[in-house]
This record gives C-alpha cells, sequence and structure tokens, in this order.
C-alpha cells in the first residue's frame, strides 16, 4: 500500500469538524454507514456474500475441500483465512504479494472465527490423523473507501453461515462474532472510519464480540495510542454494536 | 472447559512435579490440564506476577544500538541501526525517518522447528511492533533517513511480542534516538477461569485468552493492544489493568538497564581519563 498525501487544510477542517462534534458525512460518532449485504452471489463458492459498507465493498467466498490434519489437531477440520488488497480497490493498492496490511486483515478475520469458536471443526473430522474437510475463507476488497476491516469480518461470517457442503449439509456453524473498528481523531471515537478519517486517523482499534457477551479479538494499529479508558469505551460500544449488527445477520 | 477444571481442582490434588509430566508426555490429552494449582500458577507464581525478567542493554559490538531481554524462557535480541540513508532510496520521506521493524523467530527457537524467512504471523508482529515504538519515536527530528529495528526471538516460552517490543525500545534509547519515552510491554490473560499477568509457554497453549499489551508509561498510552481467546468485558478490563501494571514493573527494568550500561561506560572513561592525566 503507498501513502497518500493529505493535505493539511483537508487535515485540519476534518479535525475542526471532529472537535465540534461532527463528521463528514453527518453521521453519529457510533454509527455505522448504510449496510448492505447480499448473500450467496457466488454461485461457484459453497458459501458467499458481498457486503457493503458505504462505498467499501468486498466479495467473501467459503470453499470447502479435503485436507489433512494439522499433526496438533488431529480429529478436527481446517480453518484458513486469506484477504487480498486488489489494485482496482484503490489507487494505493498495488499488485503482488498480500503485504502487512493485507495479511492483517485475514488475521484478524481469522481471529474473530476462530476464537469464537464459529465453526465446530470436530465435526469435520473425516478419519482422524488421516482426513478432515477444509474450509477456506477468502476475503477480497474490490472498493477501498474506509473500514475494510469491518466488511470482510461481516461478509465472512454471513458466507459461512450460507455456506452449504457437497452432501447438502449446512457447515457446522454456531457463532456471529462480529468485528467493530475504531480510529482515534483529535481525542474522539468514531466507529467505521470513512476512508477520509481513516487518512488522518490517530490510532485504530477493532474489537470482535460474539452474542454471549464475550470480546474475541482485538487488534490495535496505526502509529498512534490509545488510553486504557478510551478501549474500555470502545469495548462497551463494540458489545454494543455487535448485537446491532448481528440483527443484520437473521 | 472453564467448570471442568474448577471441579475437578476440588475433587483431587495433584501434585506440581506430576502434571508437568503429564503435559509434556501426552500433549492432546482430552483431559483439561489444570494450571493453577491451591492458588498459585505451576511455575510458582501469584496470579498478577511477572516471571524473572532480565534486560541488558547495548549487548552487540556493530549495531547502533541493541538489547537482550528475557521473560523467564522467552529470550529475545534486539538491534538498531540508524538514523541512516534508507534503502531502497524511494521509500525516503522528505519530513521524517522511516522506521523499519522486522520481528523474526530463529528455527531452533520452538519445539517444532520453524521455517527461517517471514511468514504471516512475523509480518502481522513486525507491523504491530512498528506501530507500538512509532508513538514514541521522535521521527520528525530525522527527516529522510531510515530507522531499523531487528527483532530476533533466540527462544520462546509464549509471550515472544512483547519480549521483543521490550528489547527493541531499550535498543532504540541505546542507540541514542530521541524519544519521548520508552515502550514497556507484557501480556495478560486467562487460565482456568483466572485472569493471570505474563503467562509462560504451558499457559499460553492452554489458556483461554491472550492480551499482549505495550505501553508508554508515562502517560498510560497503550501503543499495541491485542486480543485472542474468549473474555467478558469485566475480565477484559482486569486484563488490561494487570498488563498496564506488569507494564510499569517492566519499564523500571528497562531504565536499570540503560543507566547500567551508561554507569559503567562512564566510569570507565572516567578510569581512562585518569590514568592519561596521570602519566
Amino acid at each position: 500500500m503507498t501513502v497518500q498525501i493529505v493535505p493539511q487544510i483537508e487535515r485540519d477542517s476534518i479535525y475542526k469538524l471532529i472537535e465540534s462534534g461532527k463528521r463528514l458525512d453527518g453521521r453519529n460518532f457510533d454509527e455505522y454507514r448504510k449496510i448492505e449485504l447480499d448473500i450467496g452471489v457466488y454461485k461457484r463458492a459453497e458459501g458467499s456474500a458481498r457486503v457493503k459498507i458505504g462505498n467499501t465493498m468486498v466479495a467473501c467466498g467459503i470453499k470447502l475441500g479435503e485436507a489433512i490434519p494439522y499433526p496438533d489437531s488431529p480429529d478436527e477440520g481446517t480453518l484458513t483465512t486469506t484477504a487480498e488488497l486488489v489494485p482496482m480497490a484503490s489507487p494505493t493498492f498495488q499488485p503482488g504479494p498480500p503485504d502487512e496490511n493485507a495479511i492483517e486483515l485475514a488475521r484478524v478475520v481469522d481471529r474473530g472465527i476462530r476464537e469464537a469458536k464459529t465453526i465446530d471443526l470436530k465435526k469435520l473430522c473425516i478419519t482422524p490423523g488421516e482426513k478432515v474437510k477444509s474450509v477456506f475463507v477468502d476475503t477480497y476488497v474490490l472498493d477501498h473507501d474506509g473500514n475494510f476491516m469491518d466488511a470482510a469480518a461481516l461478509g465472512a461470517i454471513v458466507a459461512l453461515w450460507n455456506a452449504t457442503m457437497k452432501d447438502g449439509e449446512k457447515l457446522p456453524v454456531s457463532k456471529k462474532p462480529i468485528a467493530n473498528t475504531f480510529v482515534k481523531i483529535a481525542n474522539k471515537i468514531l466507529l467505521d472510519p470513512s476512508l477520509e478519517e481513516e487518512r488522518v486517523m490517530e490510532a485504530r482499534l477493532t474489537v470482535t464480540t460474539d452474542e454471549l457477551g464475550n470480546i474475541v479479538a482485538m487488534q490495535k494499529a496505526a502509529a498512534g495510542f490509545w488510553t486504557p479508558e478510551e478501549v474500555m469505551e470502545c469495548v462497551r460500544i463494540a458489545l454494543r454494536k455487535g448485537k446491532e449488527l448481528r440483527k443484520l445477520l437473521k | 472447559m472453564k467448570k471442568k477444571a474448577k471441579t475437578k481442582e476440588k475433587e483431587e490434588e495433584i501434585g506440581l512435579e506430576e502434571l508437568v509430566e503429564t503435559k509434556e508426555k501426552d500433549v492432546i490429552s482430552e483431559e483439561p490440564v489444570k494450571l493453577i494449582v491451591k492458588g498459585k500458577r505451576l511455575d510458582g507464581r501469584g496470579f498478577n506476577e511477572l516471571r524473572p525478567i532480565k534486560i541488558e542493554a547495548g549487548v552487540l559490538e556493530r549495531a547502533d544500538g541493541s538489547a537482550y531481554v528475557e521473560y523467564g524462557d522467552t529470550h529475545a535480541l534486539a538491534a538498531v541501526y540508524g538514523p541512516r540513508e534508507l534503502h531502497p532510496r524511494h521509500l525516503t520521506e522528505p519530513q521524517q525517518a522511516v522506521l523499519r521493524v522486522k520481528y523474526d523467530m530463529i528455527p531452533f527457537s520452538v519445539g517444532d522447528r520453524k521455517r527461517p524467512g517471514p511468514d504471516r504471523r512475523s509480518i502481522e508482529i513486525s507491523k504491530v511492533t512498528r506501530e507500538a515504538l512509532e508513538p514514541v519515536v521522535f521521527l520528525k527530528h530525522y527527516p529522510k533517513t531510515g530507522i531499523d529495528v531487528f527483532i530476533e526471538i533466540v527462544q520462546a516460552d509464549a509471550g515472544t511480542r512483547v519480549a521483543g517490543i521490550t528489547a527493541a525500545s531499550v535498543a532504540l534509547a541505546d542507540a541514542g534516538i530521541e524519544m519521548s519515552d520508552l515502550v514497556a510491554a507484557c501480556s495478560a490473560g486467562k487460565i482456568d477461569g483466572e485472569v493471570v499477568l505474563d503467562m509462560n509457554g504451558i499457559e499460553d497453549n492452554t489458556g483461554e485468552a491472550d492480551v499482549p499489551v505495550a505501553l508508554s508509561p508515562k502517560n498510560s498510552k497503550i501503543t499495541l493492544l491485542q486480543m485472542d481467546g474468549q473474555l467478558t468485558e469485566d475480565e477484559f478490563e482486569k486484563a488490561l489493568k494487570y498488563a498496564v501494571e506488569g507494564c510499569k514493573k517492566v519499564y523500571e527494568l528497562q531504565k536499570a538497564a540503560l543507566k547500567k550500561k551508561y554507569v559503567a561506560a562512564t566510569s570507565a572513561t572516567e578510569g581512562n581519563n585518569n590514568q592519561k592525566g596521570s602519566e
């Protein structure tokens, strides 16, 4: 990802606006942009979803196959999550193998799914130690207008719930972890940052929660810092927003 | 698992050695391993107690700054080169230095040999480590240069990223890079239903959650925060509190390590001067 220069005048005006309690697009600080879900849009995938949060668009697909289990979990299916920031999505994305941002995205999405125990991997065992079912969660950021993290995590979970195995059985999923990403600008906490906001953010924090009220994954990013109080504020908003977003998955 | 472990604790009291042995013999046992016996952890620590921590500044000859850090059996080495000319040069930034961090585990630092070179995990850790250090380094004081931080985990027993950050921060200070504060790091987590500080390998592998934290202690600025596992809001708040307190203890050891090196260096030069004077 290349760096895009932000004019000082743009930075100043965003800061001023946020200091006065407003956002560029008129949203509240704890409000998402419009979220659109298209479920099962990709026919060749065993499960899929296309998610739009505002103008950010992410495609997620589930491919199922068979694999040799990992030696430390011989009776469990495998879960692999990948993410691609394709050059079509932004002038700052470059072709080539996944960079640190794409790898971070994949690993944070993976952590949410894995730690919430979304998939009952034991049910994907065919022959212990020899053959298990493999689940690939592939997320492609197709249009980057800020906060691809939440869009990818949402898409992944929707696609997993949509996934049907070759024998017509549903994939054994039981949880709905939801990622909420916050940025800090002018010492204010903003949910679901737009691209303009991300470009001037001081720090970022993603909090993933499950329906039992657990926090299952977290990731701080960007060159700034959070205070413990700010972190707890993000956690509380995430627990509340997670519930709201989960309603979309009905 | 949480409930099971607790009832088991009441049913039978197993000795410490016996537990460790079972763990080593049968890693994929169905029985949950008890990590807390009579309110103490397997290595005898209390819940909010750090492992023995050792920090040494200036351990490498050629690097501009370096540090060696031990958190129990986790050993990390950090080196800093720079500020120096940045290659490739197109990465140069006109207004500030570019901080680059490479976190790496050497192949024999873990049980199963790790393939040398970067993998997805180490690329992510390099990124979050850089972002943990950036808030305290005055990058604007060194425009058009690069500052390279290299972290090698020579022995791993959980908490490698936090040991690496602690070492990197001391190495940066040792290199004389201007900073607003040091960054100290340690992790908290949950084992057998209890929130604990600084988990070791066994605790991390069988534990229920891990929360690595890096802190710039002057103003309690959290510069790294990650989490995996399952924690309620209250448990997380407690883990964060433990980690912040742990970081503050690490901070004191970092400062002591730097002082030790420079006091030694100063007295050595003074000694030389005196000798010269008397000749």
